[in-house]
């Protein structure tokens, strides 16, 4: 039996996890979670690492406009989203909330605007 | 400069800064009942500095969501801006008088006053840009906060550079290390003059970690090299006592400096108003309801002391807001004084002093990491209430509870209520 000590990302608190893997890398438990997230985070962690990525995209008219992913993503894909990002060139007058690029490389999440463009 | 004033305007409730501590205290004005409000923010937009913090993670305590910066800013300006509350942009504050008269201008009026019932602070903080002034070297262009290059690259989208060493592990310095990384730099090392880092856990695990970025902690930078741009800087650690041990110095190439050494509330127009501040917070002296030494005048969110959570930043300026508003209306009682000190591992608190007997909530900061500590609240040899904590650390800011019973006990006694750790 492993036992993997992890930083809880969850929330500023950042707990001090102790996750206890089986043989085949299972999570068996988890503990110093003070909330519920805090064992999702530890078993996501553990087997498929996710993560939320937050940038900027142009628009049209050069302007600036917040992004990011509707929901977490692999963590080994952070820098091929980017990438998409980068390469995206939004309409203008994007309000909170809209979809700039849909399921982005295929992850189930979407590109949104998290400021008003 | 009142004698140049074109204009005078006269509000019940003057806020000065439209950040989210700024707004917050408005919209809780506005629900007790207030209307008759003016915020005045220099910036073009409401929002303050969340604008550019484009990370999540702001709003789990007070929306029970993660949300982005500006996602954060942009719930309180469209309160704001529903309630039809007013408020003033591009319009800079440069001086408010004990009488609450505050003097402000812009491009419309030029330079007015507004008198006020009362005032409000929330002009926020900035970052200190002490850090660099002490290493040796010469000063080329590349050497910017961490503030500014996030604005830079969040807002502008422009990058300063390719090759980033950042000076202090405060939250600022861990974003941009990670902000840098994703659009495409390389940040070489963070360094840390103290032998921990002053940002969260979090941060240093999803903005370093992540990445393989290094933490040297217990290192600073102790020469800048380069004529016009900056082409690297030498780092070293340092001993106990802060000085830099030669056999450990290394030279690392790099285009951009970045300086995240903290923030420090901006608090030159309370100073000029003659509000007494606090060595320690560099913020107002203020009471439970946050009202400073100069009655009807208040102060909230980072221009009190620095918080690391804005959903804390709220939970203050509506305290601040409530309070103002029964202050307009006459009905704001002192009817005790009650000072809380701190002991030296409790670096400061906020409120500094209570004048009434209500439940209140301090917040704190300790002065160094301390393990398996009990948080003691004493008057005199009294021991009011304890509890255990883990672990604290510089920083975190912490809460403790005082009752109405504690408050009343202190009062009691004739002592001051002193928050320690043992
Ligand atoms: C560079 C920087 C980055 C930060 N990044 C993070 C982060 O990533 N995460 C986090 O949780 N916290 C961060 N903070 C802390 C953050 O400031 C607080 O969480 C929160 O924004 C504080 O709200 P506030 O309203 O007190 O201050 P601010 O958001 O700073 O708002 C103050 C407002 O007052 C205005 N103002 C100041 N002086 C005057 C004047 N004389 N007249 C008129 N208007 C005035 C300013 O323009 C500003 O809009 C950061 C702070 C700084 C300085």
């Amino acid at each position: 039996m492993k036992i993997r000590e992890l930083t809880c990302i969850v929330c500023p608190r950042g707990c001090a996890l102790k996750a206890e893997l089986g043989e085949g890398g299972e999570v068996l438990s988890v503990s110093g979670n003070l909330c519920p997230r805090g064992k999702t985070y530890a078993i996501d962690e553990c087997t498929n690492p996710m993560r939320v990525v937050t940038s900027t995209v142009r628009c049209e008219s050069g302007a600036v406009v917040s992004c990011k992913t509707s929901r977490s993503i692999p963590k080994g894909m952070i820098f091929d989203v980017m990438k998409e990002i980068n390469r995206t060139v939004a309409c203008d007058g994007l309000k909170i909330g809209d979809v700039i690029i849909e399921n982005v490389l295929g992850t189930g999440a979407d590109i949104i605007a998290t400021s008003m463009g | 400069m009142n004698t140049k004033a074109t204009k005078e305007l006269s509000a019940e409730l003057v806020i000065v800064g439209g950040g989210p501590a700024g707004m917050a205290a408005a919209v809780a004005a506005y629900e007790e009942g207030i209307r008759d409000i003016l915020i005045l923010e220099r910036d073009d937009n409401l929002g303050g500095i969340l604008r550019q913090c484009i990370h999540n993670g702001f709003g789990l305590h007070r929306f029970g969501e993660e949300l982005t910066g500006p996602e954060y800013a942009y719930r309180y300006e469209k309160m704001v801006r529903e309630l039809n509350i007013p408020f003033m942009t591009d319009t800079m504050v440069t001086a408010i008088s004990p009488e609450r008269v505050v003097t402000a201008q812009n491009t419309e009026y030029g330079i007015f006053t507004v008198k006020a019932g009362a005032v409000i602070l929330a002009m926020g903080c900035r970052e200190r840009p002490k850090g660099a002034l002490n290493i040796a070297g010469t000063r080329p262009a590349g050497i910017y906060t961490a503030g500014t290059a996030q604005k830079f690259v969040n807002m502008k989208g422009y990058m300063p550079g390719k090759e980033v060493v950042i000076l202090g592990s405060g939250d600022i310095g861990l974003i941009m290390a990670r902000r840098m990384t994703l659009e495409g730099a390389k940040v070489k090392a963070v360094c840390e003059l103290m032998p921990y880092s002053g940002g969260l856990a979090r941060n240093i695990e999803q903005c370093l970690n992540d990445f393989g970025i290094p933490l040297m902690l217990s290192h600073t930078v102790v020469e800048i090299h380069g004529k016009d741009r900056l082409e690297g800087v030498t780092i070293g650690k340092v001993d106990e006592a802060r000085r830099p041990i030669p056999e450990t110095f290394e030279y690392i190439p790099c285009d951009t400096l970045l300086l995240s050494c903290g923030l420090i509330p901006e608090n030159e127009l309370t100073k000029d108003a003659g509000i007494e501040l606090d060595r320690i917070t560099n913020g107002a002296v203020v009471d439970g309801d946050r009202e400073t030494d100069i009655p009807g005048v208040f102060a909230c969110g980072n221009v009190l002391h620095v918080h690391d959570l804005v959903d804390y930043v709220s939970e203050e300026a509506a305290i601040a807001g409530k309070a103002a508003v029964r202050f307009i209306r006459g009905e704001g009682k002192k009817d005790i004084s009650v000072q809380v000190k701190c002991d030296g591992k409790v670096r400061y608190t906020v409120p500094q002093r209570l004048t009434e007997i209500a439940d209140t909530r301090i917040y704190f900061r300790v002065a160094d990491v301390y393990r398996d500590m009990k948080v003691t609240v004493r008057a005199g040899d009294t021991v009011l209430y304890q509890k255990k904590k883990q672990k604290l650390a510089p920083g975190e800011m912490e809460t403790v509870e005082l009752t109405r019973d504690m408050i009343d006990k202190a009062q009691g006694l004739g002592a001051p209520i002193e928050i320690g750790l043992i």
